[in-house]
């Protein structure tokens, strides 16, 4: 019951398109600014919630003087607009789409040349619009790795620290033996107080 | 006028709807397939004045159509047309020897029902034979009082009559008598008339108000010549009020008779829907009428409730208990599982109806158009209390909401009080107008008292003055500029008397495009306290600021909200020099516009537009700052907090949105003072602002491009003003954005040097960036935003938002991340499991050295 109560709506509001262009409501403008949003892909990127969908999309013309729903295809239209230079917002929940600058033309009988106010890109009829990006609303955790562990500060010197461990007797066993026995005999005559004495202070 | 009415067309495609629409010139048919226009007739072709003389539309049969009109005043003419192709196949006229009423007509599917000029009379024809019959009113419906009329509402045969006591239903059945079915005193609505699926049945229902509560749904349903009616009762336990509009609905049973049920809308807005005399569900519409929103604290925590008050008894605490375990054993029923996370959700710490120590819930009391308050919990929504106030419906005469504004905060020693909000609203007829007062418990919904006044309320002053009770003192400016304090005791009275020689205020007309200011001036009579008029004082003019009305029109005003806290005047720069916020809250902004460049700005060029800013003195009315723009148009959205304002409007050159800031610095405070004289406190920071006092304001500004245009600006606030802040902005696609405010720091250069850099000046952009985390709403929408307020919580770092429009949403923000305490993300068991390794790391070393040391010893 629903459904069919919002698709039979459809149609009504492509009539009212249709008759008031053929007969201009008075003290309005005569022109109509008509055109197409399109993305390529059909559903949004992996995380994000709001998939492309048409029926989420509202176009705004001159902050809210008037709104214009569009059709499963795309398509919308403002009918009834003065000549001038209007902009047009396009809101789309999780899609990023610049305000669009749009000049009716009075003297080329309402011809439409577009320009896209964030990149200053000029289009022509028929207007076609595209989201300029994807809005990812939540930033992503960042995924747990043993290299962002080893980076870190406490990483590196853990890491520095197991490196000490292994690496410094491997070191001794290459020096020479008769050197190292020299080596001892210098510490053991040298009147100052080794590190091992110091530890072993209270047994000796 | 446009009437649409859709008719069934068979086609050579299929079948199809025709829509009608009746204009003031045309009547059209549409095809409801493909939306193309299929013919249309114009009203010159009916009449030889060009008016539209078709009132009403009916389908006739398949083929064609039949249009219904007034032939000048005394006659019907009946066009039949056919649906497919507008071609008008014949024009009868049928006329009348009395004139016809021209605003009473129904046209049912087989007769054209009016009545006669002083409406003694029923006057209809029947579209098959049209011969004209007239039946007394009087006659067969006695009762009746008044002139009657005709009601749109009607269902195959049954029209209603409307009188000034009552309403009659009347069956104008094939016996060609009009029969008097049932008439209904009491305040009562009639839906529209359905055809019920399958056969030419029809009903229609009638919600007459029994009560407050207490509403009786009939439905008289005609069955070929039967009128069959039956009625049900069907009660309410929240206060909804009267009855508006009421839609009926037909199903089918499963023995394939009607069954019925209605749509009912009531006063506050709200859906309901019944069935078989019983509410089925419910809406609450009207919170999407909210106009003003408010927050109050939750009751404190009662030492000595128990588990088992809270969980009723052991049995169910038992129970409770019982079903928990069984779902931890993955053994219970979907119901089960239900009936748990019921239970888990309401002894969660969220949605307790007490204070927490963050003071992150809190109760949401809002006031809807409507004149219906509820309070929502913030943890889940939920609505703890609705209420109509029942001074103000007793007022008559069309009441306009005002404000709500808390009266009597618990604080101190109050602080067992029950928190209480004063509700304001206005009567505004034609021959008399008035304000209205109330005041309302926030806990229960109580309304203590209610008072009319005998003026007219132009605005309304909470004081910075509390008296004993913690009752807050508000001037109420009536439409003469005199001064009423509430509330109107002998003790407000002494503590305002000590400040009534220093009490200004000031008074915006938009229209007139002038700001007046006003000081009180010492009690008008030495009369006896009226408690429900207050206390009067009359008022001086002091200045008056008038904006040329040729050139300028008043679009926007702000000021800083009155319950603000800045932590500190100062603003120390790293390169130990101090600025002085100029931190005087009588400062107002104003913003107009040039008075052509008005609405569209589809049709304006830049030559033709401007807005002037300006920074005003409120107690003398001194202009400290004024900023042109050329080149600007509104909409403008203004916030103004401490010493600065960030306003947004249309730059129609580049045809680009734009944010200007404005941060005003006291420079007569700078007198060599450095950070070591400050830090010593051997500065001026303590000396009193006087507006009166010499002035000398360094004013720093800057604009951006923004992308979008906007619906809502304000800004976080916290419990003491430490936190940076962020402008909330509710977006054009509803949603909100939270831009910190450092984006808008006018001291922001292209290369920041390192010490600006210190100070966290972000380079310079041309435009502020929208990033979409900065979306405080997500992916979600708050359909037709139209504010958003906010409210400190407990933790200095974190800030409450509610906005609100059709929908309404709430979160927490915390625009220098929360420093204060944990997060949700916290890793608890990371950090209990590196303890434990440590502990066991810590044991086994000790292990380890204590046998090293023994074996060392046997040596």
């Amino acid at each position: 019951m629903a459904i069919s109560g919002v698709l039979s709506l459809l149609p009504i509001v492509v009539a009212v398109g249709f008759f008031t262009a053929a007969i201009p409501i008075s003290g309005a403008g005569e022109y109509t600014i008509a055109g197409r949003i399109r993305h390529s892909r059909a559903e949004g990127l992996s995380g994000n919630k709001a998939p492309f969908k048409t029926l989420n999309i509202k176009v705004i013309l001159n902050a809210g003087q008037r709104v214009a729903f569009v059709r499963p295809d795309g398509y919308f239209a403002f009918s009834g607009i003065p000549a001038g230079t209007h902009l047009l917002e396009v809101v789309a929940p999780g899609y990023f789409f610049s305000p669009v600058r749009v000049d009716v033309s009075a003297r080329l009988n309402g011809q439409l040349q577009a320009f896209l106010t964030e990149t200053r890109r000029v289009i022509s009829e028929p207007l076609m619009f595209e989201p300029l990006r994807e809005e990812e609303y939540f930033e992503k955790r960042e995924p747990f790795s043993i290299m962002g562990l080893l980076k870190s500060p406490m990483g590196l010197m853990v890491g520095f620290m197991v490196m000490a461990v292994f690496l410094l007797p491997k070191l001794m066993e290459n020096i020479d033996p008769e050197e190292m026995k020299r080596m001892q005999e210098e510490m053991r005559n040298s009147p100052a107080p080794s590190f091992g004495s110091l530890l072993q202070g209270r047994t000796s | 006028m446009l009437i649409v009415t859709s008719i069934d067309l068979h086609t050579e495609s299929g079948k199809g709807k025709l829509l009608l629409i009746l204009g003031d010139r045309h009547l059209l048919g549409v095809s409801s397939v493909d939306g193309a226009l299929k013919w249309s007739i114009e009203s010159k072709e009916l009449s030889d004045n060009g008016e539209m003389n078709i009132k009403k539309i009916v389908q006739h049969d398949e083929k064609s159509i039949y249009g219904v009109g007034f032939l000048s005043l005394s006659g019907f003419v009946v066009w039949d047309i056919d649906a497919k192709t507008g071609h008008i196949n014949s024009r009868d006229v049928i006329t009348h020897h009395q004139e016809l009423s021209m605003n009473d007509l129904i046209v049912t599917e087989s007769s054209v029902i009016s009545l006669d000029r002083d409406g003694k009379n029923i006057v209809w024809i029947s579209l098959n034979q049209q011969v004209l019959q007239i039946a007394s009113i009087e006659r067969h419906i006695p009762d009746g009082k008044g002139r009657p009329h005709l009601m749109e509402e009607h269902a195959g045969n049954i029209f209603v009559l409307k009188f000034k006591n009552q309403i009659s239903l009347v069956n104008l059945g094939s016996s060609n008598v009009p029969e008097l079915i049932q008439s209904l005193q009491d305040h009562s609505i009639v839906s529209l008339g359905i055809a019920l699926p399958g056969g030419d049945k029809h009903a229609l229902s009638v919600i007459q108000q029994v009560s407050e509560d207490k509403i009786n749904v009939h439905i008289f349903m005609e069955e070929g010549d039967k009128i069959k009616v039956s009625s049900e009762l069907v009660g309410s336990d929240i206060q909804r009020g009267f009855v508006k509009k009421a839609y009926l609905n037909a199903y089918t049973r499963n023995d394939r008779s009607h069954g019925f049920r209605v749509l009912v809308v009531a006063e506050d807005s709200s859906l309901s829907l019944l069935q078989q005399g019983e509410m089925v569900w419910n809406r609450e519409d009207g919170l999407a009428s909210i106009i003003e929103a408010s927050t109050a604290e939750l009751p404190l925590e009662k030492e000595g409730v128990s588990v088992a008050r809270v969980e009723h008894s052991l049995l169910e605490w038992l129970k409770g208990h019982w079903l928990k375990l069984k779902t931890a054993l993955m053994v219970a029923s979907v119901e089960e599982a239900a009936a748990v996370q019921a239970l888990r959700l309401k002894s969660t710490d969220k949605t307790k109806m007490s204070r927490d120590h963050n003071g992150f819930r809190k109760l949401l009391v809002v006031l809807t158009k409507t004149g219906k308050l509820y309070t929502l919990h913030t943890g889940d929504g939920r609505i703890v209390w609705s209420s109509f106030i029942s001074g103000f419906r007793r007022s008559g005469g069309k009441l306009t909401m005002l404000k709500l504004l808390p009266w009597q905060v618990p604080h101190k020693h109050a602080m067992h009080e029950n928190p209480v909000f004063l509700v304001a609203a206005k009567v505004a007829s034609e021959e008399n107008k008035f304000g209205l007062l109330a005041w309302v418990d926030a806990y229960s919904g109580m309304e203590i008292n209610s008072v009319r006044l005998t003026y007219f309320i132009e605005q309304i002053i909470p004081l910075p003055l509390t008296d004993g009770a913690e009752q807050r003192l508000h001037i109420i400016i009536d439409d003469h500029a005199n001064a009423h304090l509430f509330p109107a005791t002998d003790e407000s009275l002494q503590i305002f008397l000590e400040h009534a020689q220093s009490t200004y205020f000031y008074m915006t007309d938009k229209e007139k495009g002038t700001i007046t200011g006003f000081a009180v001036k010492g009690p008008q009579t030495a009369s006896p306290l009226s408690p429900s008029d207050g206390v009067l004082f009359r008022s001086q003019q002091l200045w008056t600021i008038m904006f040329p009305s040729d050139t300028e029109r008043i679009v926007t005003t702000a000021t800083r909200r009155v319950d603000e806290v800045v932590h500190t005047q100062a603003k120390i720069l790293t390169n130990q020099d101090v600025l002085y916020k100029y931190l005087n809250k009588n400062t107002l902004f104003v913003a107009t516009i040039a008075p052509s460049g008005a609405e569209a700005f589809g049709e304006t060029s830049p030559e033709e537009n401007w807005l002037v800013v300006y920074i005003i003195d409120t107690i003398t009315g001194r202009i400290l700052y004024r900023l042109k723009h050329s080149g600007m148009c509104g909409p403008v959205h203004a916030v103004f907090s401490e010493n600065w304002i960030v306003y947004h409007y249309f730059n129609v050159r580049a045809h680009r949105f734009e944010y200007s800031v404005i941060e005003m610095y006291d420079r007569n405070r700078i007198d060599n003072k450095n950070m070591l004289q400050f830090m010593l406190g051997k500065d001026n920071a303590t000396a009193t602002l006087s507006s009166y006092s010499h002035v000398d304001l360094d004013v720093k500004t800057q604009s951006y491009f923004f992308s979008h245009s906007i619906k809502a600006l304000t800004v976080t606030s916290t419990a003491r003003g430490i936190t940076g802040k962020q402008i909330l902005v509710g977006s054009v696609g509803d949603q909100i954005l939270a831009l910190d405010k450092r984006f808008f720091d006018p001291r922001r250069t292209a290369e920041p040097t390192q010490a600006e850099k210190e100070d966290g000046i972000i380079p310079l952009t041309d435009a502020i960036p929208i990033l979409p985390q900065f979306y405080l709403s997500h992916a979600y929408r708050v359909e037709g935003l139209r504010g958003i307020i906010t409210v400190p919580a407990g933790l200095e770092s974190t800030s409450l938002v509610f906005a609100y429009g059709v929908d309404l949403f709430y979160t927490h923000t915390a625009p220098s991340r929360i420093y204060d305490s944990l997060t949700g993300e916290f890793n608890y068991a990371l950090l209990l499991i590196t303890i434990f390794a440590l502990l066991i790391a810590i044991i086994i070393s000790w292990i380890l050295s204590e046998r090293k040391e023994l074996k060392e010893k046997w040596k």
